[in-house]
């Protein structure tokens, strides 16, 4: 036994060694590689290796220097490079196009199952809790139609890096060269998140009951630390981009991978992702429900998928509420970090696009609001709410219309003529900040009213202080709308813009004191209420095609608000610090980014509906043949 | 299947109306900015007025923070006459600039905007003492000192003051050619093929007089021959800052090293070494 220690005590030695040799030899051969890039700029090595100049006094420098010698302040001082226009690879198309198709597929698909573990997790503890076997059933099959996503994910990530790599070779060098071995890293968490996503999903009925629950349950809190890692890594290369951190004015690392990292856009961008993640994954699963309910006449099938696409709805919507917040909290920053980056966004050549996206959004909060009405009719307690629906329609519609409203139109002398000025009297105050402001928030009350009288509907409230609550209840949201109205017309029209920006702040505060106000009164108010009887399945097959449009929606506003992102850089790959110089460093017309967001937008949903048949597919069984092989 | 069509057509449907949307605004492209030649020869300064009225419009992107209110996030610059404005701030007990007439402060307000903030436009927070103004000579606006000029110059014409600003020099030019950012930006400009090329190319000649001992910002060189050998003219290029001609601070450019190229240097010393009075 003492000789087998020894022998055991040997072999990890040996295993010591080999590995210091293996560290040394590496350190030697990173050593050797890195000055190759890193020396260029010094005087000595431009000028002396020709022979004839050198400093005076100085000894002739050396060709290759010994390695080391090279850890000088010039190997980490080495500024972007900046590419001339001969410098991009040219394959005879444009190479933006090539970037932005890969880039946004492995976008859609890196959200998609971002998001569906995480979801998925909360509904598997919620059947924990429960002790309701159809949660852990329907979390299972989240996990199944969404297992192909993460292939698929991959796939395009793969592309994208070697599509990079070719297209915008000097970029990338840079890219690498900043971020270092902290790319390493980022791959190296593929290999966690494959571990816990395989024995998560093909674990879950192994690890089903007691105890082992909780393994599978730490396993699948395992598989979204991976990817929320992974996901928080990504998005420091593209804040980077926008507001570069940790390097110098011409683009030389002067800061640790952390100062690096961690620019002013990181934290607000990780929040908006994050968040959003979840509403599209909620919105792409709860359109392969609704599929699923059309597609089928069993009764008992209808009403799983409803059951189903009612909660992927609530998933999409509850995420989707607070979003404009994180994104308000983005804008802010880019704002406090370069005023003329904002204002390229918000008021400047993009400025148009938050016209698309208040259509995108409109068609969002309708499309939720009306599932949420279709599926009143699941019970009959919901015919006390009917005329109240009347009222939120009419206010989503009318808040659409303001938020769809341009400021400036282009227009020729004879219809400013016609117009009397180059706005309208009275549609073209209705264009500006302080309108919409009140719009969108007013749409966000609505739609949480939908939400509440939808959740109340099955049930009464039997507490003595229900029609205190509901008078409470009442005075919360129009002391809401009052106040909305009023911060965005007095602030926003009678007093300069700073205030106007301030403004905004308390409006959206109020929208979310509505909220918590709701959730507060409603959990105390209906905490031992009666429940009257839901009939899942029995909603009308129109109300399905709202899950469709909710993820179309989600989609295109997601390739458009990531275009918008992208964008305000203009004509920099690195902003301030790495110019672009290629074919196309200018920001197209909204025509063509329409096209190629189309472009995307259908691709995914061709993807999509690859991913969803070989979900089916597995569950899938042929009819053994007949004798002589006809089946 | 007809589910599936019917699905999918609704999808797609939907997705050709948004699609139709994006073709119902108008479409403009933004272009990254292009650097201009330009003819010191035949520039006037009506053409110099003219380029500084477009770079405020376009390569500066004044106009997306200086607007009328209550649309600006910056004073209104079109709308007031500037010369009178800055001969007014110029007056305010709250500048702490250096400026001394209207020229200087547009200069100084467009290269460091913080030396005077105007009541009520500073960065949040900082009480008006902080300008949210980027400074136009750095990235990412990045204008060179004869745009500024230019800018100034339109900044003093447009309301039908004098323009004080003077002409660009040669000098001036050369500087912009040397800090392109068009197609090849970012590359070293092509060799030249003369000394009085390369002097004009790395300015030499707005700092050193060639043909007196007059002090520009660096001595005379025109017995800068007789004073140094080829060894030392070539170290004052390429290291300047090793010995400092008495009386004069280290203000020569330390990078000409990697940006001349060897035959550059070599005709530049071998020009200043036959330069003995």
């Amino acid at each position: 036994m003492l000789q087998q220690t020894l022998i055991t005590d040997k072999v990890g030695a040996a295993h010591w060694v080999l590995a210091l040799f293996s560290l040394i030899l590496m350190s030697s051969i990173v050593l050797a590689v890195k000055p190759a890039y890193a020396g260029m700029g010094s005087a000595e090595e431009r000028i002396a290796p020709v022979g004839e100049v050198r400093l005076q006094g100085q000894p002739p420098a050396e060709i290759a220097p010994a390695p080391a010698e090279l850890e000088t302040e010039d190997v980490d001082l080495a500024a972007a490079p900046q590419p001339g226009r001969k410098d991009y690879p040219n394959i005879g198309m444009s190479s933006r196009a090539i970037v932005w198709v890969l880039a946004q597929m492995h976008l859609f698909f890196g959200a998609l199952v971002l998001a569906v573990p995480l979801f998925v997790l909360m509904i598997e503890l919620v059947g924990v809790y429960t002790d309701d076997d159809r949660y852990d059933d329907m979390a299972h099959e989240f996990m199944k139609i969404s297992l192909t996503g993460f292939s698929i994910t991959a796939i395009f990530g793969g592309s994208l890096t070697l599509a990079l790599f070719m297209l915008y070779p000097d970029f990338m060098g840079y890219m690498m060269h900043v971020f270092g071995t902290q790319v390493l890293v980022y791959a190296s968490l593929f290999f966690f998140e494959s571990f816990f996503l395989y024995t998560y999903y093909y674990g879950w009925n192994a690890f089903r009951y007691g105890n082992l629950k909780w393994v599978h349950l730490t396993l699948g809190l395992l598989l979204n630390a991976s990817g929320l890692t992974i996901m928080v890594l990504a998005n420091s290369w593209a804040t980077f981009m926008m507001a570069p951190s940790g390097v110098n004015e011409v683009g030389a690392v002067v800061g640790n991978i952390w100062e690096i990292m961690k620019g002013p856009l990181w934290n607000p961008i990780n929040l908006h992702r994050f968040v959003a993640n979840i509403a599209f994954g909620g919105a792409v699963v709860g359109a392969y429900a609704a599929f699923k309910f059309l597609s089928s006449k069993d009764p008992e099938t209808r009403a799983h998928y409803d059951w189903m696409g009612y909660t992927s709805n609530f998933i999409a919507i509850l995420a989707f509420l607070p979003l404009p917040f994180a994104g308000y909290w983005l804008m802010a920053e880019i704002y406090a970090y370069s005023q003329q980056m904002g204002i390229t966004a918000m008021g400047g050549i993009l400025a148009w696009l938050f016209i698309v996206q208040a259509v995108l959004i409109g068609t969002i909060l309708l499309a939720g609001n009306f599932y949420l009405w279709s599926g009143m009719s699941r019970t009959e307690g919901s015919v006390r709410y009917k005329g109240l629906i009347k009222v939120i329609a009419f206010v989503l519609v009318v808040s659409f219309l303001i938020w769809v409203t341009p400021h400036t139109l282009i227009l020729s002398a004879s219809e400013i003529s016609l117009l009397g000025g180059s706005h309208h009297h009275i549609l073209g105050p209705l264009g500006i900040m302080p309108a919409k402001n009140i719009a969108v928030n007013l749409m966000l009350i609505a739609t949480f009213l939908s939400f509440q009288l939808y959740r109340r509907s099955d049930k009464v409230a039997t507490v003595r202080w229900a029609p205190l609550g509901n008078a409470l209840m009442v005075a919360v949201y129009v002391a809401a709308v009052v106040n909305i109205i009023f911060l965005g017309v007095y602030y926003g029209y009678f007093t300069n813009t700073v205030y106007k920006v301030g403004s905004s702040v308390a409006q959206v505060s109020t929208t979310l004191v509505v909220i918590v106000a709701g959730l507060v009164i409603d959990t105390l108010m209906f905490k031992k209420a009666k429940i009257l009887p839901s009939h899942w399945g029995r909603i009308p097959d129109r109300s399905q095609y709202a899950l469709f449009a909710l993820p179309i929606a989600f989609t295109w506003l997601m390739a458009l608000m990531g275009y918008v992102r992208s964008s305000v850089k203009t004509h920099w790959h690195v902003y301030t610090v790495m110019k672009d110089n290629s074919p196309d460093n200018f920001i197209p017309t909204i025509g063509y980014a329409g096209n190629m967001i189309t472009l995307v937008t259908i691709l995914f949903l061709l993807c999509v509906l690859f991913m969803f048949w070989v979900a089916n597919l597995s569950g899938s069984k042929q009819p053994q043949p007949a004798a002589g092989g006809k089946a | 299947m007809s589910v599936l069509f019917k699905t999918l057509g609704f999808s797609l449907a939907l997705t050709l109306l948004f699609t139709l949307v994006t073709y119902l605004l108008p479409q403009v492209k933004g272009e990254a900015p292009v650097e201009k030649k330009v003819d010191l020869g035949s520039l006037t300064m009506e053409d110099f007025i003219a380029m500084g009225d477009d770079i405020f419009h376009n390569k500066g992107t004044c106009t997306l923070c200086h607007k009328p209110a209550p649309l600006g996030r910056a004073p209104d610059i079109e709308g007031g006459d500037m010369a009178v404005m800055a001969a007014e701030r110029l007056k305010d007990a709250r500048y702490k600039g250096e400026a001394k007439d209207v020229e200087s402060y547009l200069r100084e307000s467009l290269i460091d905007p913080s030396k005077y903030v105007v009541a009520g436009w500073g960065k949040k927070g900082s009480n008006d003492s902080e300008s949210p103004m980027p400074h136009v000579d750095k990235p990412p606006i990045q204008l060179s000192s004869m745009e500024i000029d230019a800018v100034i110059a339109w900044l003093q014409a447009k309301d039908g003051n004098e323009v004080t600003v003077a002409l660009p020099s040669p000098e001036a030019a050369a500087e912009v050619a040397a800090a392109s950012t068009g197609g090849d930006a970012g590359k070293a400009p092509a060799p030249v093929a003369t000394a009085a090329e390369a002097l004009v190319k790395y300015a030499c000649v707005s700092c050193h007089a060639m043909d007196s001992k007059d002090i520009l910002v660096g001595p005379g060189l025109v017995d800068v021959g007789s004073r140094l050998g080829i060894k030392e003219l070539r170290q004052s290029i390429i290291d300047p800052n090793a010995v400092v001609a008495e009386g004069f601070t280290p203000a020569m450019p330390s990078d000409f090293a990697s940006k001349m190229t060897v035959k550059e240097l070599e005709m530049i010393v071998n020009y200043l070494a036959e330069k003995k009075g």
